[in-house]
């Protein structure tokens, strides 16, 4: 029902649209590096959508969104290692691993507010990765690497780097229907009270314990797939890679650069900021330096402009707030 | 049985040292509401200060204790202008995300200068022997440095014209600011003396063990921990918590994988924030 109502809006189309013109850009004059460009973004666009559905809408800093990212990898990637699955029923598995796990988690550690929430979630962080490198069956801390017969199943490995980045601009399309579809409904509007002030959402009437562990575990789901994709692409997963808090912390800047708690602003500043990281990684004076760029620019978001891209143009163009979400 | 009250023992004497980090940390929670991300890195900082100072002035380690406290106050400083002051008042959760920013700076600076490789400082002490275990004196010295520098500080709070100042704007700081406390200035040097607490603390940890220049986050969850199991902004709690981890730790190492004491005292972290949200260490009056 909640589609169905969601199609008669602009804003379904112009997702739509955007979607589209990612999956094909690449497929247009074959561009390989235009399409391995456009994977990262379409990454960064889904764990910072993701993350957006705590921080945006609940206002619960996740330290540790990375961990759905890793884990959702590993168990993809033992799957397809240990017990020769194929790729989509790994992916599947991981992501309802992921998602159980963190509900499980979730009805614990939310029961913890605010500040102690976002510091029990760097806990996470450390407690996940020594598990992954005590674990036995995902080779410790040298990792699992995969033989390159994996990608016969899918035509060999070039046909099958292009059916991964279409399997991973799904994922990005399905992550920000998710963001738009729980900001429309009921549930949203739930979390988004829950952002503006805890104690008056529950004396209203919203479920806040279950909520928070529903958009926890509901935020893990697709980092997981993209996890799963993005280790399965670069076949071989190390606790190190896994738990990177690099990409933790650059999910939260995107989010943050683009506008905490809208649809629109995170997935321009995914893709604004991958641009960027693109650009700095090439220029070899800045490529030791990735950490404290996005730590300056955080800083300054932080400080001076916390509602982020999207703030700025909706102080500017109060209209636009109809139109883009 | 021996081998246990041995381990307890230096667990005690460890545990005074993560007790004088955590106290840094709490001062600055207590006081103004900000959780400070950068301590993890301001206690490597501390590490890495020993390291440079001794390598290139050759002289005990030990001597490095001012400079080091007096860095580290002035690093705090300027840490409270450029990330802590327009945070103040402001939602708890802002304050974690620019003290975050910051350490994200420092730690990718740190990175590119010094990489990941292990660094060490030799210290050689003759240690106190127990039938067939010896406790080194670099764990002794550090306990007791630790607990002199905390029983300063506790007599800085209590009985200084500042310590006062500072206590009441932890109290109320509409009401400082109405008695005339120039609030803005004792929340900077509030800012460095928990700075300074977190960089000495690193400097004794830097005594004790080799470190890298990411050992910050496991020491910050550890200061984490004991702040939870004190109470939030109860300084001296805060020491006698650091004392039960160190207990703790001591007690457990012998029996569990070294990568796992972190994942214990996690768990420990999350427990305790549920079962008692106060912390356990908390006296009945007011913290601070």
């Amino acid at each position: 029902m909640l589609l169905l109502r969601l199609t008669r809006r602009p804003f379904f189309w112009i997702i739509a649209v955007a979607v589209a013109v990612f999956a094909l850009a690449p497929v247009y004059g074959n561009n390989v590096s235009l399409r391995e460009s456009l994977l990262l973004a379409a990454l960064y666009i889904t764990l910072a959508s993701n993350l957006n559905l705590m921080l945006g809408y609940a206002g619960y800093i996740n330290f540790g969104s990375i961990v759905f990212f890793g884990l959702g990898g590993y168990i993809c990637v033992w799957l397809v290692n240990s017990y020769n699955w194929t790729l989509g029923p790994s992916l599947l598995v991981a992501a309802i691993c992921v998602s159980a796990l963190s509900l499980f988690f979730g009805l614990g550690i939310l029961r913890l507010r605010g500040a102690f929430f976002a510091l029990s979630t760097i806990g996470i962080v450390e407690a996940v990765q020594a598990f992954a490198e005590n674990f036995t069956p995902w080779g410790g801390s040298a990792g699992i690497y995969l033989s390159s017969d994996i990608f016969t199943p899918l035509g060999g490995p070039a046909r099958a780097l292009w059916v991964i980045y279409f399997v991973m601009v799904a994922v990005m399309g399905a992550s920000l229907y998710l963001s738009y579809a729980i900001r429309s409904s009921k549930f949203g509007l739930g979390l988004l009270a829950i952002g503006q002030n805890e104690d008056a959402a529950a004396i209203l009437g919203v479920p806040t314990p279950i909520y928070k562990a529903l958009v926890y575990s509901a935020s893990a789901f697709l980092p997981a797939i993209a996890g799963g994709l993005y280790f399965f692409k670069s076949a071989f997963i190390q606790p190190s890679d896994a738990f990177d808090l690099t990409l933790s912390t650059e999910s939260l800047v995107v989010a943050m650069l683009g506008g905490q708690g809208t649809v629109t602003g995170v997935a321009i500043g995914a893709y604004l900021y991958e641009e960027l990281r693109g650009y700095l990684l090439t220029s070899s004076t800045f490529a030791n330096f990735q950490l404290v760029i996005s730590g300056a620019l955080l800083l300054l978001i932080v400080l001076f402009f916390p509602g982020g891209l999207m703030g700025w143009v909706y102080s500017r163009f109060p209209r636009i707030k109809k139109v883009l979400e | 049985m021996l081998g246990i009250l041995a381990s307890i023992i230096d667990g005690v004497l460890v545990g005074l040292v993560y007790g004088l980090a955590a106290m840094g940390l709490t001062l600055i929670w207590g006081v103004m509401d900000v959780i400070n991300l950068t301590h993890g890195t301001m206690i490597v900082a501390g590490m890495f200060g020993l390291f440079l100072l001794t390598a290139a002035l050759g002289l005990s380690p030990y001597v490095m204790l001012p400079p080091v406290l007096i860095g580290g106050f002035f690093a705090g400083m300027l840490l409270y202008w450029v990330a802590v002051h327009r945070m103040v008042g402001r939602p708890p959760l802002m304050s974690l995300l620019s003290t975050f920013s910051v350490n994200l700076m420092l730690i990718g600076i740190g990175t590119a200068v010094w990489g990941t490789a292990l660094f060490n400082v030799e210290v050689s002490l003759p240690g106190v022997s127990m039938g067939r275990y010896t406790f080194p004196g670099a764990h002794i010295l550090a306990a007791v440095l630790a607990a002199v520098i905390a029983g300063l500080m506790y007599l800085f709070l209590q009985h200084t014209r500042m310590g006062k100042a500072v206590r009441a704007v932890a109290n109320n700081r509409e009401a400082a600011e109405l008695v005339g406390i120039p609030t803005t200035r004792v929340l900077a040097i509030t800012v460095g003396c928990g700075v300074a607490l977190a960089c000495v603390s690193g400097m004794l940890i830097g005594t004790l063990f080799p470190f890298t220049i990411l050992s910050g986050d496991g020491y910050q969850l550890k200061s984490f921990v004991v702040t939870a199991l004190g109470g939030f902004g109860n300084p001296v709690g805060a020491l006698f918590a650091g004392v039960a981890l160190g207990v703790l730790e001591g007690a457990v190492t012998p029996f569990v994988p070294v990568s796992w004491t972190l994942v214990i005292e996690f768990v420990l972290f999350v427990l305790v924030l549920i079962a008692f949200p106060g912390g356990i260490f908390t006296s009945r009056r007011g913290a601070l």
